[in-house]
């Protein structure tokens, strides 16, 4: 392969496992791998469960070290933030105003947590959680104590409320919305996790918004919009993320909610630039649409197509791959696959309060097109597998169940 | 020949690595994973360490032997 040097911003995930994918490949070239974080690469899924309750710590988590970074003869330039890009002369800048040059060149920047209105209270008792010296900070307060409100109840909100409580503090979840989770699960399925928090001793807010936070460490006050008010020693803002794209304004790239790439993970407009993980925005190849996903197995799965893509431009991979993500809540093991809201139909097996259960989605014709599994690995598996093979719900309920169950019954119609 | 193991405390049943290569990795009812082989083909060891680098918590290694 004729490539030379391959550049890759952000060396998390999703820039390490291309970096990995390549040399597994054969790539014979240099790979450098920047970072404006000076942290060896690391592993997020963590930072909201078993780094704040101590059950692993940050070298359990490092995505590379020294040693296997060499192994591999990969460049690690940490501490370098990039500012910019001229895609015409295939160089970056780097922050001092050096500039790097590439043959090829991966996007791998991921999201940056959004702190809304709160920016100002960083470092007063307020945090958001997505780097390990910010959740490290985050541990060191949950030890001095609660209470703890967390505003925002996706999944790292959620998590983080899980692990406050597991840490036996005080913990308030207020979400607008009315059930957790809500983008990922249906609101049935939200209410059972609503209520599983609150049994776990979480006071949840639900419907509720946020007026102002004030105060400073150890001593803050929020002002909730149905004119409460609630006192924290810490606040943690899970209210999602922003494509970490600035440094791209003005390159030429087409940049919405995202770096906008074709079905090969190619940044449209310009040459030889790929984007991976959480700040790729893809056109899906089945249906041409963009889409853009903040999953761990996402970035790993789009770092493979992409390093192929690398090395066999003529014959370019698309990038399929059912979604996934996994959540790990209290000791409970949540896992979404594909998804609900294009379902026409729904149905569960197991009993929800058992602490076992799979609710199923179908489409029209019957096909899988999504499912919620708790606690439940052959049914995760089963549906991670069917979704893949383009699979019926019936077939799936007929592996899990032996066709014991009812059918499946109309979104919108419960029985 | 390779060999395959696994961190069998470390496995938390993400499934990854089933969907990646199934005639290699499967999990069991308790979601830990299994190693339905001991050693492969070094032929095979590109798409098994593939596999095994699909595992979120990094339990599953393809060493030599
Ligand atoms: C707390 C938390 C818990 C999570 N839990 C789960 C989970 O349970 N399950 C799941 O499936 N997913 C989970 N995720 C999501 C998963 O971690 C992400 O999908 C994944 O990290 C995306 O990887 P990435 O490489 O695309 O981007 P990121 O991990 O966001 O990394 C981007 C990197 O780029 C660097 N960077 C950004 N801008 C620049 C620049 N201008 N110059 C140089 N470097 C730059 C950053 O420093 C960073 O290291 C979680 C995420 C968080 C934050």
């Amino acid at each position: 392969m004729s490539v030379a040097k391959i550049l890759i911003v952000g060396a998390s995930v999703g820039g390490v496992r291309t970096a990995q994918a390549l040399r597994a490949d054969g790539f014979a070239g240099r790979i450098v791998l920047v970072d404006a974080e000076c942290e060896l690469p690391y592993d997020k899924p963590p930072l909201s469960k078993g780094l704040l309750l101590g059950m692993t710590d940050s070298e359990k988590i490092r995505l590379l070290t020294e040693e296997t970074a060499s192994e591999l003869d990969l460049e690690l330039r940490l501490g370098v933030e990039v500012v910019g890009l001229d895609a015409e002369a295939k160089q970056v800048t780097l922050a001092g105003g050096v500039a790097e040059t590439y043959d090829g060149l991966v996007i791998a920047t991921g999201v940056a947590a959004s702190w809304g209105p709160w920016g100002g209270l960083q470092g007063q008792g307020v945090h958001v959680v997505r780097t390990l010296a910010g959740a490290a900070e985050l541990r060191t307060e949950l030890a001095a104590g609660g209470p703890v409100v967390v505003i925002g109840s996706g999944f790292i909100g959620a998590e983080v409320a899980a692990s406050a409580r597991a840490l036996d503090l005080e913990t308030h979840l207020i979400d607008l919305v009315s059930t957790p989770m809500s983008r990922s699960f249906d609101p049935e399925v939200g209410e059972f996790f609503a209520r599983l928090h609150a049994d776990r001793g979480v006071i949840t807010h639900f419907g509720v918004g946020v007026d102002e936070v004030s105060g400073a460490r150890g001593d803050l006050t929020l002002r909730l919009t149905d004119g409460s008010a609630l006192k924290a020693a810490v606040v943690v803002v899970g209210i999602g993320a922003r494509p970490a794209t600035d440094w791209l304004d003005g390159s030429g790239l087409r940049l919405e909610d995202g770096v906008v790439c074709d079905e090969h993970l190619r940044a449209v407009g310009v040459d030889d630039v790929y984007a991976v993980g959480d700040v790729c925005r893809w056109t899906d190849a089945g249906t041409g649409e963009l889409v853009r996903a903040e999953h761990w197995t996402n970035a790993v799965d789009q770092a493979l197509c992409v390093a192929r893509n690398i090395m066999r431009p003529e014959e370019p991979t698309s990038y399929r791959a059912v979604e996934y993500v996994w959540t790990d809540q209290y000791d409970w093991k949540i896992q979404i696959v594909g998804r609900h809201e294009t379902a026409v139909v729904r149905q569960i097996l197991g009993d929800p309060n058992s602490g076992r259960f799979v609710v199923l989605y179908g489409g029209e014709g019957g096909v899988l097109t999504g499912a919620a599994v708790a606690n439940w690995p052959k049914a995760l598996v089963t549906t991670r597998k069917a979704m893949a093979a383009g699979r019926l719900l019936a077939e799936v309920v007929d592996k899990l169940d032996g066709g014991a169950a009812p059918e499946a019954a109309r979104v919108g119609v419960r029985a | 020949m390779a060999k395959l193991t696994a961190d069998f405390g470390a496995c938390q049943g993400y499934a990854n690595c089933v969907v990646a290569a199934d005639d290699v990795y499967d999990i069991d009812d308790d979601g830990i994973v299994v190693l339905l082989k001991e050693h492969i083909e070094e032929s095979d060891r590109a798409r098994v360490e593939e596999a095994a680098r699909s595992c979120p918590v990094n339990a599953l290694q393809v060493v030599d032997g």
